[in-house]
């Protein structure tokens, strides 16, 4: 069973606020699914399946089902990090596929800025019980130093450049400017960005996304239902996932999870790289970005320092627009994941809701 | 030379691991080896992450080299992570210490040291040999 062509999203919120010390994390998912519903028509009790991952209090989906007041008939709390929200993309067109759900609505909400989390910098402190704490927290891990490591190695293997690395910034702060919401709207130059104070080797402070927030919403629904409603329908046409993991010690920087899930992806929609006018890229760092253009197929592996160069990612003037509203390098990173917020700009695109200057 | 004087997180051992770090107390370093594949890894696992073979532990001579690093500058005391290359074949997670961390290289040669965590039990890290 495919998915290609199974749902659609039919409504999207993005959350204005970035800072937000004068709301509870739970009123922040209620407000953003009440802002995807507004905007595809649909009301509260249409919602039959919902999604929610690791930034909503409680467990699982249990306690959102509640404070939501939802009936759900399907839920999936499916967990990885920032891309699970995009994982839930794909698990709600599975869902109404197979007749589980009509309308999927999936939430994120958090508030690390108004806490004061250094969500790069501070190693994070898990269970003894998780079987890689004990060889890996004694070392001080970071989310910074471990995307820096793959930089570095990146760095070596092809030579790539802090410059070419910084291009990526640059891109995304040419499209923030367009964005009132967006957290840092200041044009930056590659120059700024590579003298910006180092973070973690390779990486600098302007090499790293904002801390935000803030939250969004999106509704899954099948597409006759979508039809029916006000806004563009927005098919979705294929998915793919893969956690990539240690292998046992064999460990290699050379290639990211999104290799193989953009494989699947890419054959499930029948599309390829050179077909695509715009890309939503996780962009917790600048090499995030690069690492996904290579093992997506958009050049050659190695050659991402390249691509990204000379305003290749900036709207109006490079082939590959990515993340036209800043992004989680200049826009908006709530709760600390980005994957949700890159479908809301892609759906933007698709429906010509995304800025004038950027579309 | 920059000074390592930093809070080393006590690693929580459990009956698995016990022995990778009584052995790391007493100045040795382990990984583990699969009966039925003959493969080496790294976390030590009971069972082996490739085939679920049964394992067992196996000496190393401690050196290896650095696979990838990154200096942390945003910290009370800056430090070196890195994964390293076994000799012995699997790759792990640690810290490039007693060295200065603007000479840390890729490809460079580096042999265990054991400092002590914050509850005196010692961790393997690794200098430059």
């Amino acid at each position: 069973m495919s998915i290609k062509r199974a749902a659609c999203i039919a409504g999207i919120y993005e959350h204005p606020t970035r800072h937000a010390p004068d709301k509870s994390l739970a009123q922040l998912h209620a407000e953003v699914a009440k802002g995807a519903l507004e905007d595809a028509g649909l009301s509260k009790d249409d919602v039959d399946g919902y999604f929610c991952a690791g930034d909503a209090p409680g467990m699982g989906p249990i306690s959102m089902v509640d404070y939501l007041g939802l009936k759900p008939r399907h839920v999936d709390s499916t967990d990885v990090g920032g891309s699970s929200y995009l994982l839930h993309v794909s698990h709600a067109a599975q869902a109404i596929a197979a007749g589980k759900c009509d309308v999927a609505l999936i939430t994120l909400a958090g508030k690390p800025r108004s806490e004061g989390m250094a969500t790069g910098t501070a190693p994070r402190i898990v269970a003894p019980s998780v079987p890689d704490a004990q060889f890996e927290q004694p070392y001080a891990p970071t989310i910074a130093n471990m995307y820096a490591m793959v930089a570095m190695r990146h760095m070596h293997d092809w030579g790539t450049t802090s410059e070419q690395l910084a291009w990526i910034k640059v891109a995304a702060s040419h499209h923030a400017r367009h964005n009132p919401h967006a957290l840092l709207r200041n044009v930056v130059t590659v120059e700024e960005v590579v003298n910006s104070p180092l973070v973690a080797s390779p990486l600098h402070r302007l090499d790293c996304c904002v801390i935000t927030d803030g939250g969004g919403a999106i509704i899954v629904t099948r597409p006759e239902i979508a039809r029916s409603l006000k806004k563009p329908v927005v098919n979705i046409l294929g998915a793919g996932e893969s956690p990539k993991h240690t292998d046992g010690g064999r460990i290699d920087l050379s290639y990211t999870g999104i290799e193989s899930a953009g494989r699947r992806a890419w054959a499930e929609a029948g599309v390829k790289p050179a077909d695509m006018k715009y890309a939503s890229f996780y962009d917790s760092f600048t090499i995030t970005v690069l690492k996904q253009i290579e093992d997506l197929g958009f050049c050659e592996k190695g050659q991402g320092g390249k691509f990204v160069a000379d305003g290749n990612l900036i709207s109006g003037v490079g082939k590959l627009p990515f993340n036209t509203d800043g992004g989680g390098l200049c826009s908006n990173h709530p709760a600390n994941r980005g994957g949700l917020t890159k479908v809301l700009e892609a759906v933007r695109q698709l429906r010509g809701e995304a800025h004038p200057r950027c579309r | 030379m920059m000074a390592t004087k930093r809070n080393i997180l006590a690693p929580v051992a459990n009956v698995e691991t016990q022995a990778y770090w009584d052995a790391a107390d007493a100045g040795r370093l382990l990984v583990k080896k699969c009966l039925a594949c003959g493969e080496p890894h790294f976390y030590p696992r009971a069972l082996c992450p490739f085939c679920f073979g049964e394992t067992e532990w196996q000496e190393t001579n401690g050196e290896g080299e650095i696979y990838s690093f990154s200096v942390m500058r945003r910290a009370e005391a800056p430090y070196a992570i890195a994964f390293v290359k076994l000799d012995a074949g699997p790759t792990m997670m640690s810290n490039i210490v007693d060295c200065d961390f603007d000479r840390i290289a890729i490809g460079q040669r580096v042999k265990v040291v054991f400092q002590p965590s914050n509850n005196g039990h010692k961790v393997p890290m690794f200098t430059p040999v």
